[in-house]
């Protein structure tokens, strides 16, 4: 297997029953032999791309403006989880 | 009301409804209406609305019945479920978030809602937008209209669907790797992947930050034109939005596409294009060639590179993006992450894992910079690119669920879009024997929205699929 499928959801904090782990790594596998076509590409001396529009240190005005409306010193909001 | 004119509400385009609003036809309240009726009727076939909000519609609808001037007063519409709506259920299709109530809008939602549009409900996708054929949703499949046996394509699989089958006007959809294009071509509708930047991400929920694209979906070009100009713009609070300047979309179609240069590139017509595909899009050529433009042959060599670069470069920031979700500020715990989810947050944390980044997630992103450069390369041949959306027509319910690889095959000729950040416009090309919908993406450069929706407009206008309807 070239994953370590307990391993890797120990670092993605997901919990996992014992046939996920099986079925996942039989999977993850699979995949990660596919992503072995990337070997093939050569990209010597080639920049990495993160961004596609070219734009860096985005600034806006430094100035603040009212987000959630405070009363009474507490941010009022809706309720964010519905009823049981 | 008479049940017909019901029907007819229900038939219109957006162009069509806010015409027929301006002239009094009918009001905001009665279209609206025609519209929840609709989907009270024909939503349990499809599937495709995960909420629908009835008592605020209704209270828009008469609010905008009162009010004047504005672009899209009084017109019903749906937002796929990954935008953040103020008092109103948003899931992104998954149980973590089943019953999380945002308490702020997203910039698009708020930009709509400014402009006067009135909301019907929320639309059901793979979960996160993992996926292409909705099959991902943790709320149950949904169907095509053309076919309840089929898949209605994914991730914005609620949205196409609810156009097909004229459950809504027009739609919100997001694409990091074909989730708008994929359902519009596999429904029979228009969808537009617009330029990474070109409309603002606050508020939606994120998938892969540096590929999510929030997008139109809708009947027609003219329609998709329209709501671009409207949600379109620099976002103060979406720091990759750009500043380019918004032009009025709709008033820039209708121009002739005589000598337009349409580049066929040679990789995307291989052995693993079905055939049928392969002859509509040749039709398509023809009638293209017919209007006047010109057809050249130019190459993508990365092609073969782009399932593969995605799907490390998306799982990647999915895998961090989705960290947020532990049980604490939004609900359930992790163990409610359906099955592609765990997979792509798997993937993505491999990747990225010491040891590996190099291996993947960098040689990845490395590949990335030479798809953008093929796409520019071929951008000094051609104004515009014509590809398929799909291998193949729309695919059975099932056929690929058990096998995570082949979906992501799927996904072939549109990811390497979303790697160049470029935009891609889906539009229906035919059907193929079975009566199943086939559709096409013309790609631009950079920000060439309103040439490639020109080049849409009128192969739309010579060729009228849209008027072709599913039998529900």
């Amino acid at each position: 297997m070239k994953i370590d499928v307990v391993k890797v959801a120990k670092l993605a904090n997901l919990p996992l029953s014992k046939e996920e782990e099986e079925k996942y790594a039989k999977q993850l596998s699979q995949i990660l032999d596919y992503m072995e076509k990337l070997n093939q590409a050569d990209t010597l001396g080639v920049e990495a791309t993160s961004s596609v529009t070219g734009l860096s240190n985005v600034m806006r005005e430094d100035e603040t403006e009212v987000c959630i409306p405070i009363k009474k010193g507490f941010y009022v909001t809706k309720g964010v989880f519905q009823d049981e | 009301m008479l049940q017909k004119e019901y029907f007819k509400m229900n038939d219109l385009t957006l162009i069509e409804a806010i015409r027929a609003l301006r002239e009094k036809k009918f009001s905001s309240v009665e279209i609206t209406k025609a519209y929840l009726d609709r989907i009270k009727k024909i939503n349990p076939k499809i599937n495709a609305y995960l909420t629908v909000c009835e008592d605020e519609a209704l209270k828009a609808a008469e609010r905008a019945d009162k009010l004047r001037d504005l672009p899209l007063l009084g017109v019903p519409f749906s937002m796929k479920d990954i935008y953040s709506t103020e008092g109103i259920r948003t899931t992104a299709g998954s149980k973590v978030l089943d019953k999380y109530i945002p308490p702020y809008n997203a910039t698009v939602y708020q930009k709509l809602i400014d402009a006067g549009a009135v909301l019907l409900g929320k639309t059901n996708c793979d979960a996160w937008g993992h996926g292409a054929s909705t099959e991902n949703s943790d709320f149950g499949v949904v169907k095509n209209p053309w076919n309840l046996e089929y898949v209605a394509g994914g991730s914005s699989g609620g949205s196409a669907a609810a156009l097909a089958s004229d459950m809504t006007i027009f739609e919100i959809g997001e694409d990091t790797g074909g989730s708008i294009r994929l359902p519009s071509s596999f429904c029979s509708t228009f969808g537009l992947k617009v330029t990474y930047g070109r409309v603002s991400r606050y508020g939606a929920i994120a998938y892969a930050s540096s590929l999510d694209s929030m997008g139109p979906m809708g009947k027609s070009v003219e329609d998709l034109s329209l709501i671009l100009s409207v949600i379109a713009g620099k976002d103060e609070r979406d720091a990759t939005s750009s500043y380019n300047k918004v032009p009025d979309y709709a008033a820039g179609l209708k121009k002739s596409i005589k000598n337009l240069k349409i580049g066929l590139p040679r990789e995307f017509y291989g052995s693993g294009l079905d055939g049928e595909v392969k002859d509509k899009i040749e039709k398509a050529v023809n009638v293209l060639e017919g209007q006047g433009a010109e057809i050249v042959d130019v190459s993508i060599p990365s092609t073969e590179y782009g399932i593969a670069t995605y799907y490390i470069i998306a799982p990647s920031e999915t895998s961090s993006n989705l960290a947020r979700y532990d049980g604490i500020r939004f609900g359930n715990g992790r163990e409610v992450f359906g099955d592609e989810a765990k997979r792509r947050i798997m993937l993505g944390t491999y990747a990225l894992s010491s040891g590996y980044y190099d291996e993947y997630y960098l040689k990845a992103q490395k590949v990335r910079t030479l798809v953008r450069k093929d796409f520019e390369k071929a951008f000094t041949k051609c104004d515009v690119i014509l590809a398929p959306v799909s291998p193949t027509p729309p695919f059975k319910i099932g056929e690929k669920i058990n096998d995570p690889l082949s979906m992501y095959l799927v996904d072939v000729y549109t990811v390497l879009v979303n790697l160049a950040g470029i935009p891609s416009l889906a539009l229906p090309c035919g059907f193929s024997k079975t009566g199943l919908p086939i559709g096409m993406q013309i790609i631009g450069p950079q920000f060439s929205e309103s040439l490639i929706l020109n080049a849409g407009y009128q192969y739309e206008k010579a060729t009228n699929w849209r008027k072709e309807k599913p039998k529900l």
